[in-house]
């Protein structure tokens, strides 16, 4: 048995074999592995007894359940049109000059991925920008470069 | 269906319905039809193409009428100025997304969007046309079906056709909003998954997006080769559907009418699968009383029940989600893959052709036959064993391009040798025929009597149900096979590969006391098979179903064994059944492979 269907199969036996099992497993396996790899998806169909074009349709409907690598942190910047007003694309520009990346890019070092995101829902404090699950509002290109500046010296 | 009744008014006609009716169904009933494009009959609802929206009194949003079962005083408008102007506009912005190069369509004028569009006269662009945005590449890595997306409308027909009824899943609804779409696994070519290659997501296509690959080139560029030997084998389903594609009725039988279109058209031999239906008989029957005598007798670990080994969308479900099981299936190949080593062999030697110029050309009811003509273990004869695999659809557009009046035809009759059959070969297009075949033989060759069904007809074994179970209890048989005595030989057929889960799981688990396992990937059987005639559904089903029944009675032999060529062929060439050239001509082995 793989360390993935191991992890797949700790998991169904936490959150069970239902076909409404299959959220909490996708998002287990994300959270562990950062992205949903095929042999995770597979691991998960052979699991539950779905087919692997059902969980990767399940998947692949959700932007934060990724099917292609990504960082160990994921940076996601709010795209829409109150962040866009307030500065989104500086920010990007900011966080994209630091790492040495583009949108949808990950480092060589697999620590960052830089992504946009639709509404965050902090219309009322934007640009605001995803790191993981930690939400930072109000950024600036100053704000940023301390942030990120904070998770280059993280582990 | 609940007996309470529901009265509504539709166009201002009361009428009373079931509770649980759809407003669409009570419609029908009242003649009204409504449109539809994600709604099919054999298919659960889904309610996401709207065309079928109707006005309803006192509702200020239209209900989509596939969707909406019928209530009490309900006041239902089918075509009301609202009603057409909302389903104009749902109309049109399907077609923003719906390439539509008719004119270039491997299904202009038999498209149900196109046929929807011209009925509501949409012309002008009313809204952007997306198709452009979306880049799109058509697949076509699999030898059976072609996926071309920028046709697709997400009706989603093919994912609930891939999903319930045959328990495949290959196709799914994946990403979402301007990126939603039909796709496999990781977006990988449909070769690539878990794909039966069945053809039902084809037959219920409304558009192009999912078609058979069309070999109608490739087939007429040999019969126009002076160098080449072309021969044409047709199977038995073909005969009472083809019709369909000249306006005739399902179910209407036009064998000698199909014979003599494939004469005009040029074949050099026109030659019938159903005698290889009847040899697989003869080979299949030998193998299960062989196993039956090695289990009970010799005391042998055999792989029992048998399965049938007739439908290759079957054998790859098999393949991809029970091999376990292989063992159990028949190692004799389909009838078409029987017909392709014999015509390149035994038949070449006797007409006197070189087989490296004989092309071998197929008419299946069958998308997954295109497939199995690819194996790399179908060489038998040395020679690619069959060339080339046209649907029954594809043989009708040759018949159309060839300007031949189909309907007018004079009935002619199959060319000698292989083009001998039997009632039992024809049976094989119906679901349960090839157990009601081999019953006829295998009882007859055990006990030296008919089998004791009024007419030879096996009622048990034919019909719609899933999964159909029965019994044949074996008595008063000959010395050789005293072993059989009083034996019980239990059957069971499932057709539609939903009803072949069922039935396998209870294999697995040790519920499953038969003998012998007849299954068909197509509900229906080969009647209603991925390459049949477009709409296939149960109605048409039944329709073909019981042509194939009257085109059985109507033959002067019905059993297998009796078969005059295929007594020729065991006497001068194959000398027995599982002999050493059945065996390297007749038989197959299997592959397992990955369900994922």
């Amino acid at each position: 048995m793989t360390r993935i269907e191991e992890l797949v199969k700790e998991q169904a036996e936490k959150h069970g074999r239902q076909r409404t099992s299959l959220m909490p497993i996708l998002q287990a396996v994300v959270s562990s592995e950062h992205y949903l790899s095929e042999d995770a998806l597979v691991a998960i169909a052979n699991e539950l007894d779905l087919s692997t074009a059902d969980v990767f349709g399940t998947a692949s409907f959700y932007t934060f359940l990724d099917t292609v690598p990504r960082g160990k942190f994921i940076i996601r910047v709010c795209k829409t049109i109150t962040c866009h007003m307030k500065g989104k694309d500086e920010i990007i520009k900011t966080i994209s000059d630091m790492l040495k990346i583009n949108l949808g890019e990950t480092t060589n070092d697999g620590k960052f991925s830089l992504l946009q995101a639709n509404c965050l829902g902090w219309c009322h404090k934007g640009p605001v920008m995803l790191i993981n699950d930690e939400v930072y509002p109000e950024v600036t290109p100053e704000k940023v470069t301390d942030i990120i500046g904070k998770y280059l010296k993280k582990g | 269906m609940s007996k309470y009744k529901v009265n509504l008014k539709i166009n201002n006609i009361p009428i009373s319905v079931d509770e649980g009716t759809t407003i669409l169904d009570a419609a029908r009933q009242l003649n009204f039809k409504i449109p539809t494009l994600c709604h099919h009959d054999d298919l659960c609802v889904a309610g996401n193409c709207r065309v079928c929206v109707v006005e309803q009194k006192g509702n200020r949003a239209l209900p989509a009428s596939c969707a909406t079962p019928v209530s009490e005083g309900m006041e239902i408008q089918t075509n009301s100025l609202k009603v057409r102007q909302a389903r104009k506009h749902i109309v049109e912005l399907l077609l923003t997304e719906h390439n539509a190069d008719c004119t270039k369509c491997f299904k202009n004028g038999f498209c149900e969007l196109q046929e929807m569009s011209n009925a509501y006269r949409i012309g002008d662009h009313v809204f952007i046309d997306l198709v452009m945005e979306k880049d799109k590449v058509t697949d076509i890595s699999s030898p059976s079906i072609e996926k071309d997306d920028s046709k697709c409308i997400r009706c989603q027909r093919c994912v609930r056709t891939c999903t319930s009824m045959q328990y495949v899943s290959a196709l799914a609804v994946t990403h979402k909003g301007n990126d939603m779409r039909i796709s496999t696994f990781l977006d990988k070519p449909m070769n690539d998954v878990v794909c039966t290659n069945c053809g039902q997501c084809i037959n219920r296509c409304p558009t192009a997006a999912l078609t058979e690959r069309s070999y109608i080139d490739e087939v007429f560029d040999a019969i126009y080769d002076p160098k080449k030997f072309v021969v044409v084998e047709t199977a038995p389903a073909t005969r009472v559907a083809i019709g369909e594609e000249f306006g005739m009725e399902p179910g209407t039988r036009v064998t000698g009418k199909m014979v003599s279109a494939l004469r005009r058209l040029g074949f050099d031999k026109v030659l019938d699968t159903d005698f290889t239906a009847d040899l697989t008989i003869m080979e299949e029957g030998t193998e299960l009383l062989t196993r039956l005598k090695e289990a009970l007798v010799d005391g042998k670990d055999v792989a029992l029940p048998m399965l049938t080994s007739c439908s290759p969308g079957w054998i790859k479900f098999q393949e991809h989600l029970y091999h376990d099981l292989l063992d159990n299936l028949s190692t004799c190949k389909s009838p078409q893959q029987m017909f392709g080593p014999l015509a390149k062999t035994y038949y070449a030697e006797k007409v006197n052709k070189n087989p490296a110029d004989m092309v071998v050309v197929s008419i299946m009811p069958c998308t997954a036959k295109k497939f199995e003509a690819e194996r790399p273990e179908m060489r038998g004869s040395g020679y690619k064993d069959v060339d080339y695999v046209l649907t029954t659809r594809e043989l009708g557009r040759m018949i159309h391009q060839a300007g031949i009046d189909f309907e007018k035809l004079e009935d002619e009759k199959y060319d000698s040798i292989l083009g001998e059959s039997t009632g039992a070969g024809i049976i094989f297009g119906n679901t349960g025929g090839v157990m009601e075949a081999a019953l006829r033989t295998a009882y007859e060759i055990v006990t030296g009597r008919e089998v004791p069904f009024t007419n030879l007809s096996i009622r048990p074994v034919r019909g719609m149900e899933g999964v159909k179970e029965a019994s044949v209890k074996i008595k008063d048989v000959k010395p050789e096979w005293s072993f059989l005595e009083g034996v019980d030989l239990n059957v069971a057929i499932a057709h539609g590969l939903v009803n072949a889960k069922t039935l396998m799981d209870r294999i697995k688990a040790g519920d499953a006391n038969y003998h012998f396992i007849e299954i068909m990937a197509c509900p229906g059987g080969c009647i209603g098979g991925g390459g049949q005639p477009i709409p296939t559904n149960m109605e048409v089903r039944k329709k073909r179903a019981a042509g194939v029944y009257e085109e059985d009675e109507a033959m002067v032999i019905r059993k297998s064994h009796e078969n005059p060529e295929v007594t020729e062929l065991y006497e001068s060439f194959l000398h027995e059944p599982l002999g050493h050239k059945s065996h390297d001509l007749l038989h197959t082995h299997y592959t397992p492979r990955k369900r994922h």
